[in-house]
């Protein structure tokens, strides 16, 4: 019974969000507020009614209930607790439920956040997170429903894939999902705004604080996917230009670019079509790395095959494009920018081209993932461009890509004149030319390593140097120091918060960088007490044993690990589940700022006297991870609203001034009472 | 728009455009049979090679990781060696896809044997040139 109530309550929410959509635009076409009242009132049934399904479908996991199919091929008698609940998410069915309950959660949010502030655009951005908020369901009642029956009803279930039985599992998808459908939002009000034609600054600046929000949870999702690749997949890898992964990466590219290039529109009025097309770009992308990874048309690690998505995917990917493009020609000569760029060597030129290597590069990942299709259309035969095409093509792309980011945040708007080259760059280059040359003493010898480890140290240099500047100025003031540079965090937060997520972006450079050119690995087979030696480690073969988990047996293998110092063991191990097919390898590491010490069991002999073990010793890798934590502190920083003052003063740009008018002279009447 | 602008971006867009031919080229891995690579060999050049791994051509040597064997379509034959511990559903008689360059002395140094795990992987039930037919295909689809 409850599988039928939970799969009754999707069909009914279904019905709500398409009626919702279609009361929400009534509601803007006609002005009248007691039809987007109803429309809120049926987002709200939406809401209620995923969370509930999906609760149902948590309790199908918790309570074994085999009768349905999804539980049973997701899951079985021997999975620990806290697995059978992340298992919920693990395949096509579940991952849908969840990303629509998140998609009705934004929506949630939108309505409360929005329908005082926003009046003119909200109904229509309602009307477009039902629609799409009816297409996961149309998906979540036809093409896979989760709680459809099995029968017979099997004794145990098939099992979680081990893969999936990660603390990752909890944390990646989660954050993964909450930044693809939180473009969602940024898509609405775009749309809200091409409908009714109010192209002004409100749209703009809610879009634009949207889309931090979901371009951070992006890149938390990418990051966490990197560290559990890392941790899990036993290659010492993080990234493998994979399908989903790229499917994932592309949106993040086209989103970074609007996130620039929304500046120029604030400040110079220019770009607005530019800036248009990057949001429904973006939105596009991530329905085309969902069409991607759940159709099954591109083999992946990530690859949920299965029948009539990948259609539906692509129809719906079809519609929102055609409507969007409809709405843009529409629009057209409202979009026309009234600005013009003065010169080449100004700020503006320097986020275009900013603009123009995210989107090639994203372009390039996207010909990279489809080349398979479109050279199977083309010539017949399947060909795949591996990681060295990805490589040759985004390196370079991406090294272009830091440099902007020392030159763009400190070159002058309109026309830079040889005195703000001097001002800004003279230290930040001779700095970089001092860089090099210590990372050549220091005996770094890869040419590669040597330009982006300079490129980062210029850069960093920049920041560093307006940074400082700008506590001078206020250390001159009379500030105390660490005053000056609170104050500065917080009143300009939107800039310092931008340049800490470039400090997080230089630190991951850093550390992709090092662990491209310093890792070192070997493969080789011990015999019992005999030793291995690789970086400074010496690795001893000790012993094999077997045990058995709830789940599954492992055969795990016992090394004694010295550098110099105090010897260690690790034990990595192989995990034989009985639902596949091939062991699963458990990796042993040690982390260390430095370098990582990373062993993988191979092959051994039945009696336990020899064994093939994999060492890796991944330099910088953890500073990858850390750089994602900078990157966290400084989104959070740059989201946080700016403080009254600082949104009334001049250099608050015009939108954000345009917003809170009223607060201002509030805030400046407050001095004189 | 001025025109400093515009042949900016033209040389932008030829820079990229030639980035992603070179890549392409270097970087595309052709799927071939023994039979195909034996017509036209072209040594240091990549390939996926797949076929039948031979029954009584499989030499492992744990000690060095030297892994050496033939991988043949029931017409041409290729011997492949490979550096490392082999996937595990790997063995004779059962299908392969190896990644590697032909070598001046004739044989396959492999990269990457690829672990796809696909019950048609098996051998074909007789030596029928049909059986091989269909295992190529299977190999053909799993190599893109």
């Amino acid at each position: 019974m409850i599988p039928e109530l939970g799969q009754g309550m999707l069909l009914v929410a279904l019905a709500l969000a398409l009626g919702g959509a279609v009361l929400s635009a009534a509601g803007g076409r006609t002005g009248r507020p007691a039809l987007v009242e109803s429309a809120q009132h049926a987002a709200l049934g939406v809401f209620a009614l995923i969370t509930s399904s999906f609760a149902l479908l948590v309790y199908a996991f918790l309570t074994f209930d085999f009768s349905v199919r999804y539980v049973a091929t997701n899951t079985n008698l021997g999975t620990p607790f806290w697995y059978r609940i992340t298992g919920v998410w693990g395949a096509l069915e579940g991952s849908i439920i969840l990303w629509g309950w998140m998609l009705s959660l934004y929506t949630l949010i939108v309505i409360l956040r929005h329908r005082e502030r926003a009046r003119e655009l909200y109904p229509w951005a309602l009307t477009v997170m039902l629609g799409v908020m009816a297409f996961f369901l149309t998906i979540m009642t036809v093409a896979a429903p989760p709680f459809s029956r099995l029968s017979p009803v099997p004794a145990d279930g098939r099992g979680l894939n081990p893969l999936l039985e990660d603390t990752g599992m909890i944390t990646h998808p989660i954050a993964l999902y909450l930044g693809f459908t939180g473009f969602t939002v940024p898509f609405a009000f775009a749309v809200a705004a091409l409908a009714t034609g109010r192209l002004t600054d409100t749209w703009i600046a809610l879009t634009r604080r949207w889309t931090i929000t979901a371009w951070y949870f992006l890149s938390l999702g990418l990051l966490i996917g990197g560290w559990w690749s890392y941790h899990v997949l036993g290659w010492g890898g993080y990234w493998a230009w994979d399908p989903v992964e790229n499917a994932a990466f592309m949106p993040w590219l086209t989103g970074t670019a609007f996130l620039h290039s929304v500046m120029i529109q604030e400040r110079r009025r220019m770009l607005k079509l530019w800036n248009i097309s990057l949001v429904i770009l973006t939105f596009s992308l991530t329905l085309f790395g969902t069409f991607l990874t759940r159709s099954g048309v591109i083999a992946s690690v990530h690859a949920f095959t299965q029948g009539s998505i990948g259609i539906m995917f692509l129809g719906f990917l079809a519609l929102v494009v055609l409507v969007a493009l409809g709405l843009l020609a529409w629009r057209w000569e409202e979009l026309r920018g009234q600005g013009e760029l003065d010169s080449v060597v100004s700020r503006e030129s320097a986020f275009l081209l900013n603009n123009v290597m995210l989107v090639a590069a994203a372009f390039t990942v996207f010909f990279g993932t489809v080349f398979p299709l479109l050279s199977e259309a083309v010539r017949g035969v399947k060909v795949s461009v591996g990681a060295p095409f990805f490589n040759s093509v985004n390196v370079p792309l991406f090294l272009a890509l830091i440099f902007l980011m020392g030159v763009g945040p400190l070159i002058a708007w309109r026309r830079a004149s040889v005195d703000n080259l001097r001002r800004n760059f003279v230290w930040p280059v001779v700095i970089g030319i001092v860089g090099a040359a210590v990372f050549y003493l220091l005996g770094v010898r890869s040419a590669l390593a040597v330009l982006s480890l300079t490129l980062t140290v210029f850069v960093a240099a920049t920041i560093g140097l307006d940074f400082w500047r700008a506590t001078r100025a206020r250390l001159r003031m009379g500030e105390s120091i660490l005053a000056a540079m609170t104050g500065l965090l917080a009143r300009h937060n939107r800039r310092y918060g931008g340049f800490v997520v470039h400090l997080g972006i230089l630190v991951i450079a850093v550390g992709v960088t090092g662990s491209q050119a310093w890792s070192v690995q070997t493969e080789t087979t011990l015999k019992v007490g005999e030793i291995a030696k690789l970086g400074g480690y010496d690795v001893r073969f000790d012993r094999l044993d077997a045990a058995e988990e709830s789940n599954h047996a492992k055969v795990i293998g016992t090394f004694t690990v010295a550098n110099g110092r105090r010897p260690a063991v690790m034990q990595p191990s192989k995990k034989y589940y009985p639902q596949e097919s091939s062991p699963i390898a458990g990796v042993d590491y040690w982390i260390g700022l430095k370098e990582d010490l990373y062993l993988v069991l191979g092959d051994f002999t039945r009696d336990g006297r020899q064994a093939t073990v994999k060492i890796q010793v991944n330099r910088l890798v953890t500073v990858i991870w850390i750089g994602g934590l900078i990157l966290t502190l400084g989104t959070l920083l740059s989201r946080w609203p700016p403080s009254p003052s600082w949104r009334c003063s001049p250099m608050a740009s015009a939108s954000i001034r345009a917003r809170c008018r009223r607060r201002c002279s509030v805030a400046r009447r407050r001095p004189s009472r | 728009m001025k025109p400093k602008f515009i042949g900016g971006g033209l040389v932008i867009l030829a820079a990229l455009g030639y980035m992603i031919y070179a890549g392409v080229t270097q970087s595309a891995v052709y799927f071939v049979t023994p039979s195909e690579l034996r017509a036209s060999p072209v040594t240091g050049k990549a390939y996926r090679l797949g076929g039948l791994v031979a029954p009584g051509s499989l030499r492992w040597d744990a000690r060095t990781l030297d892994l050496a064997f033939t991988l043949t379509d029931g017409q041409a034959s290729i011997p492949v060696r490979h550096k490392g511990t082999a996937p595990d559903l790997f063995g004779e008689g059962r299908g392969a896809v190896v990644e590697g360059t032909l070598t001046t002395d004739g044989y396959v140094k492999a990269t990457q044997i690829l672990a796809k795990h696909s019950e048609e992987y098996q051998a074909p039930h007789d030596k029928s040139e049909a059986g091989y037919k269909e295992l190529i295909k299977t190999l053909r689809k799993a190599g893109q």
